[in-house]
């Protein structure tokens, strides 16, 4: 078994630099939940099919268990820790709440990461919107809620 | 699920990188979107990972004699480039079909052409799979089959290649350009003949050496053709092909005179239609022409037990693809 040690990992964590040292098979999701504590982000395949992992990397969206850590050496993370507080919601997260865009609530971190950096993107009605999340899966099947979350922060 | 312990390396420049990735248990990392989830499945055992992902291999540049695409292009910045937008739309049509918006976000163009299959029987380690475990048997031949191979098929294995971009890359003669190949010279290789059919052998998904990269996609101008790609899948969004089919249509004064058809989802590999596409050459599109071009795509399929309604599928999809590149 190769055994050469951890690697050095610099990563700017909601603004703020951290200075690491992971495995060299750490996915960025496990460094961010179980090194960091910042279980916001969450696993559920563990596999990119769920999204409800999905973090930004300098200010796009990915899933953070398909992303090996030591890859993403200086770049800039968001998690949803650094979105909004509960006396503070992001704007996103308080359309959430206003649309009632959830049930457990399990998949609404990726969710909101993954619905701002759509509208970064740039969608152009309902239709986009839905077809840009498909990436992120809702087991309570509040798909139609967290659309028109969505939508009503980007102006449609 | 986790798979074994890996040493990690980021490669400095392409020469560190095909030092380290020639080795034995050497795993070229891009954007990790296929290699992380064969790693947790056991179904790529790497003892090194090369990260490869911030060599300068990234360009997408258009010029007048065709496309280039980086090896290293995200794909969804490919699919917004401009330049693609304009002139080689195919390509950005089956990037969006491809994936998620995270996945387009992290996965590169080599990465695209060398994901491995999606056949459940390879990323399940308690299955039997001789792409995975050479000589343990098939699993999908006389098991699950409805997704696998109609086409280019062996008894060792069935598996298809699921690569959107790869079908409309085949369409558009695209080449692949490599380096690393034994003396370390560089050469290139169309993207249809990259991948090799399964043989006795299904372990290898390419003609590539180990440890030869691909640096680059060069895709030819194609000016005043029409294209399309139709995937057609069991969900509508964030699905592999069940069937798809990449068209180009080139017709002057109402004849053909250029026509590139290939199919994904029937074949371990971009499967070129070439019989269909001779039937078209000189004729004018017409429903009549094209529905000939649909029955020649299926003849010599080879069913399996559950994938049957594939033959009728394509057919039908050749021809509706063909409408829609012959009315744009």
């Amino acid at each position: 078994m190769p055994n050469a040690g951890r690697v050095d990992l610099r990563l700017i964590l909601n603004g703020e630099r951290r200075d690491l040292a992971v495995e060299p098979f750490d996915t960025l999701l496990d460094v961010l939940r179980d090194q960091l504590g910042l279980t916001g982000t969450k696993k559920g395949c563990d596999m990119g099919a769920c999204g409800a992992c999905t973090v930004l990397a300098d200010g796009r969206r990915i899933k953070a268990c398909l992303a090996l850590a030591a890859s993403y050496e200086g770049r800039s993370i968001t998690t949803i820790e650094g979105i909004g507080a509960p006396e503070a919601l992001h704007p996103l997260q308080a359309a959430f709440v206003r649309h009632d865009a959830l049930q457990c609530g399990y998949c609404t971190p990726g969710q909101i990461l993954s619905g701002l950096a759509l509208i970064e993107e740039g969608v152009a009605d309902r239709a986009a919107i839905a077809e840009g999340m498909s990436g992120n899966l809702c087991r309570c099947g509040a798909h139609p809620a967290i659309v028109a979350a969505i939508a009503e922060v980007a102006g449609l | 699920m986790s798979g074994a312990p890996f040493t990690y390396r980021r490669a400095g420049d392409v020469a560190e990188a095909l030092a380290a990735g020639t080795g034995p248990g050497a795993a070229f990392l891009a954007g990790g979107t296929d290699l992380l989830p064969l790693w947790k499945a056991r179904a790529a055992r790497p003892s090194q990972v090369v990260d490869i992902s911030r060599l300068p291999l990234a360009e997408v540049r258009a010029a007048a004699s065709g496309l280039r695409l980086g090896a290293l292009a995200r794909l969804s910045e490919v699919a917004a480039h401009a330049d693609v937008a304009r002139g080689y739309p195919l390509v950005a049509e089956a990037i969006r079909a491809s994936a998620s918006g995270q996945v387009r976000n992290m996965a590169t163009v080599g990465g695209a052409l060398l994901q491995r299959t999606r056949c459940a029987y390879f990323r399940n380690d308690a299955l039997a799979c001789n792409k995975r475990e050479p000589g343990s048997g098939c699993g999908a031949l006389a098991g699950e089959n409805r997704g696998h191979a109609i086409f280019g098929a062996s008894e060792a294995c069935v598996a298809t290649h699921p690569s959107d971009l790869a079908v409309a890359l085949a369409a558009l003669d695209a080449e692949v350009e490599t380096t690393g190949a034994g003396a370390g010279g560089a050469r290139r290789i169309a993207v249809a003949e990259l991948y090799r059919l399964p043989g006795a052998t299904p372990q290898a998904d390419t003609v590539l050496a180990p440890g030869e990269l691909i640096t680059a996609v060069e895709v030819p101008a194609c000016a005043g053709a029409r294209s399309t790609y139709l995937k057609v899948r069991d969900r509508a969004s964030f699905e592999f092909a069940v069937v798809s089919v990449a068209a180009v249509l080139r017709v002057v004064d109402g004849r053909i005179v250029h026509v590139r058809l290939a199919a994904g989802g029937v074949a371990p590999r971009p499967w070129r239609l070439t019989a269909s596409e001779a039937s078209l050459a000189g004729r004018a599109p017409s429903a009549e022409a094209f529905a000939d071009a649909a029955a020649l795509a299926v003849e010599g399929a080879r069913p399996l037990a559950h994938n049957g309604f594939k033959i009728e599928l394509l057919r039908r999809a050749v021809a509706r693809a063909l409408r829609t590149a012959g009315e744009a």
